[in-house]
């Protein structure tokens, strides 16, 4: 009896560990299952290619992968910069409690938290109607910038954070001025932070419906600029799934590409993060 | 650079130790240990967030010679050190009052050029801290800052420092291997490396053998010895049997009611053999602290 209610003591809390894991893992695996059955039969380097016909029924998604790729590339390029200089702002040029960095993390913390929709509606008036921009990728990207920052900022101001103080005092000691600590060696070291934060922002954007339908619209042509209107992945999901009869095979495959995008995009950084790290503690 | 024995006052305690020592190169001039103040500090107090520190410190350390700060945790010693650079400034909410000079240099003035102070002050820390980047950029990098550029002097001078820290051997061939990568007593050993390319004029080491093996220790406590006479060497360190082993002068700290004080200061051994103050006996003893 002793021994039986000791194994639940022992095993009991094992199981329930295992349990919670497994809970997570399942429906990762049931969604890629899920794609893969309904979609993989439809991908093709033709439909990565093409472009949409009979509203995205039949042919690819060439026009919407390269409105996608602008699009990210517009919300990175713009946040990357802000979101460090605003990171290192915070962390290196502010106390922890003072005035304007409390203020600031604060309204990144409510930003953080805001629906995406709510971004969108911002995006529209600020972007396509108050700065003229109209529907277009450019708006699109802006409005995604607005989106990711808060994480972005967040997550590399922490990394900055967890380099060691004894690093910036040495750093000082040896007579250092700030830029050049910030340069040589708080940036390299905040690298890994600065990638998790990129991939978190990344994949945010790159996943993203709501804020977009009101920013760079449902033209699914190829782009010939920024200007123009363009369609992304998860628009186009949206779009095939929810007002086209019959637009579900294609909306698979297109879901199967994002996901893949998201995965090569998250492996690779994990690639670029395990070099950095380990190239510093290889045996000198 | 010529080649001296090392001075006597080395004592082995393994071959490994004693192997290192046998090629350590010191720099040929005479070693000075001279009576003269080269770091005047005078009522010197610090505070942080209002609450006092280090309290009406008067302080005068010698040009050349090995100055040991010596008291239990939290009396000031590591507070003081950093006033000596500057580094409080980094502080939030720390200040400084009270006089304190190097040579003529006023160091608490507001017109003290920064960069140059910490040029003329090197500091190691407790753990060592090399940067996340090659041994030689390591080095590079100080230099570069303070306006060396040449190629080759940046290679002359890294192999200089190297040497008169005795890793030379062991990295000549590996010096674009990352810094990270070396032995925690290495480690620590090119830090001293990195302070003294840039030839500073005072050196101050906070527990520098505090997170070595004795092995590691024993190298950097040969090291600092080395140093004496060519350097201002001021050490904290709460191994009484180094400060007596290797300091010239000691200072005593002590803590009352949270604020630091200096208690008694004088030759190593004056304080060690013949102390003035009851407290520092018992210190010393190992009745207090």
């Amino acid at each position: 009896m002793l021994r039986q209610s000791r194994h639940v003591q022992e095993y009991g809390p094992t199981a329930i560990i295992w349990a919670a894991a497994t809970m997570v893992v399942v429906p990762f695996f049931w969604l890629m299952g899920d794609l893969l059955w309904n979609g993989w039969n439809h991908l093709s380097l033709s439909f990565l290619f093409s472009a949409p016909q009979n509203a995205g029924r039949e042919g690819g998604i060439g026009p919407i992968l390269m409105s996608t790729l602008l699009v990210v590339g517009v919300c990175m390029g713009v946040a990357v910069p802000i979101g460090l200089g605003t990171a290192l702002f915070l962390s290196e040029y502010t106390r922890q409690d003072h005035a304007l960095g409390r203020l600031i993390r604060a309204s990144l913390d409510v930003l953080a938290g805001v629906p995406s929709i709510v971004f969108g509606l911002f995006g529209n008036a600020l972007f396509c109607q108050a700065l003229g921009l109209g529907f277009s990728i450019l708006s699109g990207g802006l409005t995604l910038a607005c989106m990711v920052l808060p994480i972005l900022i967040r997550t590399v101001e922490e990394s900055f954070r967890a380099i060691s103080r004894d690093q910036r005092l040495s750093a000082a000691a040896l007579g250092l001025s700030t830029p050049t600590t910030i340069r040589t060696i708080l940036l390299p070291a905040a690298i890994p932070g600065l990638l998790v934060g990129g991939i978190l922002g990344l994949g945010r954007a790159i996943a993203e419906t709501a804020a977009l339908i009101f920013t760079s619209g449902y033209v699914d042509r190829m782009p010939e600029s920024l200007m123009d209107s363009g369609r992304t992945l998860a628009v186009h999901i949206y779009d095939l799934a929810m007002n086209v009869a019959g637009g579900n095979p294609n909306a698979y495959a297109t879901a199967l590409v994002l996901v893949g995008l998201l995965l090569i995009i998250n492996l690779s950084s994990s690639w670029i993060t395990t070099r950095w790290t380990s190239f510093n503690q290889l045996p000198a | 650079m010529d080649l001296i024995q090392p001075t006597p006052r080395i004592t082995s305690d393994s071959d490994e130790r004693a192997g290192f020592r046998a090629w350590l190169p010191y720099p040929s001039t005479e070693p000075c240990c001279e009576p003269v103040a080269h770091i005047r500090a005078e009522n010197l107090s610090i505070a942080y967030q209002g609450r006092q520190a280090l309290r009406n410190v008067n302080l005068e350390i010698n040009r050349g010679c090995i100055t040991a700060l010596v008291g239990p945790s939290g009396c000031g010693k590591t507070s003081f050190l950093m006033t000596l650079n500057r580094l409080t400034d980094l502080i939030p909410g720390c200040q400084v009052s009270g006089t304190l000079h190097i040579n003529e240099l006023n160091v608490l003035a507001q017109t003290t050029n920064l960069l140059n102070l910490r040029r003329t002050v090197g500091m190691i820390f407790q753990k060592p801290t090399v940067f996340p980047f090659s041994i030689r950029k390591n080095l590079e990098l100080p230099l570069r800052e303070h306006g060396t550029h040449d190629r080759t002097v940046l290679a002359a001078t890294i192999e200089h420092v190297l040497q008169q820290v005795g890793l030379w051997q062991e990295v000549k061939d590996r010096l674009d291997r990352p810094a990270q990568g070396l032995s925690g007593g290495q480690q620590q050993r090119l830090c001293l490396a990195r302070a003294l390319v840039l030839s500073p004029d005072v050196l101050m080491l906070d527990e520098p053998c505090s997170a070595l093996d004795p092995l590691s220790s024993g190298i950097i406590e040969d090291l600092i010895v080395s140093l004496q006479g060519h350097y201002t060497v001021i050490i904290v360190t709460h191994n009484l049997a180094q400060a007596r082993r290797i300091a010239d002068h000691v200072a005593f700290f002590w803590s009352y009611e949270g604020v630091g004080k200096l208690v008694e200061q004088g030759s190593a051994q004056q304080i060690f053999e013949s102390p003035k103050e009851e407290l520092t006996a018992a210190y010393i003893s190992g009745i207090r602290g």
